[in-house]
């Protein structure tokens, strides 16, 4: 008698019952009457791996007949600028899911990803970056938000040529921005329930600039005493989040120092092929893949379809919160976190060998 | 060899409530501003009301959720609801509510029906649903009511056509017929729900069920991926203690609804821990699920031992109403963990802690 039992307790717990299936019982919330009409969201698949992960996200919309129907517009990166009627449309529908448009280096041709942000005054970025359950990083217990100023700072474009070989180029820090690029950290923090806000700057050597950016800082966190507030130099910062990334909760950087830290923490937490995150203004919110390393992916990547669609569909899951769909969302984010777990379908930077479209049969599988 | 299978049934206990009940944390992008605390129109009202709507303005400052409250005082045997109240709400757009007693005969209109038609909150909807931890006689339950509340029998219309004899009109109309399965059907898509039941006594009247179910017949054809089926109330009724598991969203008129809500609260553990709300196109007014039809009673007034848990889960409901879906988490969560650990419990559900034992154990527990 107990021999048997032995075997069958042995069974069981081999396969624990999995975290996900407590996950998928249905939140109570109650709709307002219409919360059910789709949604229009404008779509740009834009260059290189763009049109695939975009893709992968509107074969899994359909899939879950999730209630929102895309305006799919070229944009391609070499424009010189964004098509008028792609600014319309995104006024029009407040939300944008974008795949990716290549900069090209050099050339005078100014960042249409930048040139979108200033024209819809999209200020603040966010990226998450959260160790994803069953994949295996050098880094574990990451769950670190950047909130990066999306408008000024290094990127403000203004650059000029003093004297024949001799350029100026000029980073701009205003009190305005500051002030409200640290407003959303610290409401992010409050809203989220997370504990501390770090400010990334370097004012010991630009002391006028970031020491403006750090007192904006400080200013605010007054008004929050129940989050945590400190600041670090970005030198530091670089070396902490390898040493120990887990101090971190919330960050709130300026533009560049924004861009190397959250390229920096998609990385030890698993890659930038799975971090979702998205850029939000006052009225209008873009969501993309988190961070991109700032680039499309290589043709060979393009050429045999073996981009990783995660984070494009784990942000827009967060597409979906944003337009009100909490349980759609859900059940994305599940499915998409199952498959990621189980680790059959993986695609080249995960350690795996998948193309872009078997990792969205495996999710569309997954849905229940 | 049993030595063997002891330690590995410890272990595997371990995994199973080691599991304990977790916050899911989600990624959200909130806009800016969204942090801003928005206003809602508390009304205490009568009985065990005051004690519970206290309750949860307790757990909301110790969450320092951003929420404040503008209390009104209403009791059940006002003649008509106070000045300020109806603009409040229409300022607020949402609204707690403790409980209003209704009294029996007098030809005092019930206060309750009176909010409801003033702000067309033409939804009522219970989720009943089995607590982790807390036994009853049936498992598996997970039933959403979703019940007409402007019209059918509660329509109000009464005379007595001669002394002895009382007419009571159930008006059904196809327009608000229309509209409770339409949001019964748009609930169930949104909360990826499989299937819609309409209770209802067609063979009987047959008009005035038959407009109701021609009006949910006429919106299921729009959802072809949900479900739909109609079942007699009394057979409900019968279906409900006999095999819950069977039924899911369910549309009802006004009468049955109220019926067949306090049937499922009762089998899935009590009126006093299901969470539940009224909505309309624009407003919306959260209380206890199901109350069957009283504020409890004098002893559990004096003695404070009102279960504060059906309350306090209709506020995390509100709480998502209001966008503060993280706030709503940890409310949930912190309440769900408090009963599944069983040690607080007031007299309901077989414990005999007071409701201030109970909210101090879900601040507590909040993280």
């Amino acid at each position: 008698m107990a021999r048997r039992s032995v075997s069958i307790l042995n069974r069981l717990l081999a396969n624990p019952p999995s975290p996900f299936t407590a996950l998928s019982r249905s939140i109570t919330y109650m709709p307002r009457p219409g919360d059910g009409a789709p949604r229009t969201v404008t779509l740009i698949p834009g260059d290189g791996i763009g049109p695939l992960v975009t893709g992968a996200v509107e074969q899994v919309m359909e899939a879950m007949h999730a209630p929102v129907h895309f305006e799919r517009y070229e944009v391609l990166g070499h424009m010189r600028k964004v098509p008028e009627e792609v600014i319309e449309s995104v006024k029009r529908n407040k939300v944008c899911l974008k795949g990716g448009l290549a900069t090209p280096v050099g050339g005078g041709v100014s960042s249409l990803n930048m040139q979108l942000r200033k024209e819809l005054d999209i200020f603040a970025s966010l990226v998450n970056c959260i160790n994803v359950p069953g994949l295996v990083t050098r880094h574990e217990n990451v769950d670190i938000v950047v909130i990066r100023e999306n408008t000024e700072g290094e990127y403000s474009g203004l650059e000029h040529e003093v004297v024949p070989g001799v350029v100026e180029s000029l980073k701009v820090i205003t009190k305005f921005c500051s002030e409200r690029i640290a407003r959303y950290a610290f409401e992010y923090a409050y809203l989220n329930n997370r504990k501390k806000v770090t400010a990334v700057h370097k004012a010991n050597i630009m002391k006028l600039a970031d020491g403006l950016f750090l007192e904006s800082c400080r200013e605010v966190a007054k008004h929050y005493p129940g989050i945590t507030y400190n600041e670090i130099i970005v030198d530091n910062c670089c070396m902490q989040l390898v040493a120990k990334p887990e101090q971190f909760d919330v960050m709130v950087t300026p533009n560049l120092y924004g861009n190397l830290v959250a390229n920096t923490a998609a990385g030890i937490a698993g890659g930038t092929g799975v971090m979702p995150g998205g850029n939000v203004g006052a009225e209008h919110a873009i969501f993309e893949q988190g961070a991109s390393a700032g680039n499309v992916g290589n043709d060979k990547i393009v050429e045999q379809k073996k981009a990783n669609p995660v984070a494009l569909l784990l942000s827009s899951a967060m597409m979906l919160r944003h337009l009100r769909f909490p349980t759609f969302a859900d059940r994305l984010e599940t499915a998409v976190k199952q498959v990621i777990q189980e680790g059959k379908y993986r695609t080249k930077d995960l350690g795996g060998d998948c193309t872009t479209q078997e990792v969205v049969d495996a999710v569309i599988a997954a849905f229940e | 060899m049993s030595r063997q299978s002891l330690s590995l049934l410890k272990n595997l206990r371990s995994i199973a409530t080691g599991s304990k009940i977790q916050t899911r944390s989600v990624t959200y992008m909130p806009r800016p501003g969204d942090g801003k605390p928005r206003p809602v129109t508390l009304i205490p009202g009568d009985g065990v009301g005051p004690l519970v709507t206290n309750a949860v303005e307790q757990v909301m400052e110790a969450m320092h959720a951003p929420v404040y409250f503008e209390p009104f005082e209403v009791h059940g045997d006002m003649k008509s609801l106070p000045e300020g109240l109806l603009e409040s709400i229409k300022k607020n757009k949402v609204c707690l509510k403790g409980g209003l007693k209704t009294p029996v005969g007098g030809g005092v209109s019930s206060l309750n029906v009176n909010l409801r038609k003033e702000l067309d909150l033409f939804a009522s909807l219970v989720n009943c649903f089995n607590l982790p931890g807390l036994a009853s006689r049936h498992e598996n339950v997970d039933i959403v009511v979703i019940r007409e509340n402007t019209e059918g029998e509660y329509a109000g219309l009464e005379h007595e056509v001669v002394p002895g004899v009382v007419e009571s009109l159930k008006v059904i109309t196809k327009f608000c017929s229309e509209r409770i399965a339409k949001y019964a059907f748009e609930y169930a898509y949104l909360n990826n729900r499989k299937k819609v039941t309409a209770v209802h006594k067609a063979n009987i009247m047959k008009l005035a069920d038959g407009l109701f179910l021609e009006s949910c017949q006429e919106v299921a054809k729009k959802y072809p991926s949900i479900a739909y089926n109609e079942i007699i109330v009394d057979n409900c009724c019968m279906q409900l203690v006999a095999r819950p598991e069977q039924f899911d969203v369910m549309v009802t008129p006004n009468l049955y609804g109220n019926l067949v809500a306090n049937t499922a609260a009762g089998i899935a553990g009590g009126t006093g821990v299901m969470p539940g709300g009224n909505v309309g196109a624009e407003y919306a007014v959260f209380e206890q699920g199901a109350s069957a039809g009283n504020v409890g009673k004098d002893t559990t007034e004096e003695q404070k031992n009102a279960n504060p848990v059906a309350l306090l889960l209709s506020s995390a409901m509100m709480l998502r109403h209001l966008q503060f879906p993280s706030f709503a988490d940890r409310l949930e969560t912190a309440v769900k963990r408090v009963i599944s650990e069983g040690n607080c419990r007031t007299e309901d559900l077989g414990g005999n802690s007071t409701t201030q034992e109970v909210v101090d154990a879900v601040i507590a527990n909040l993280d």
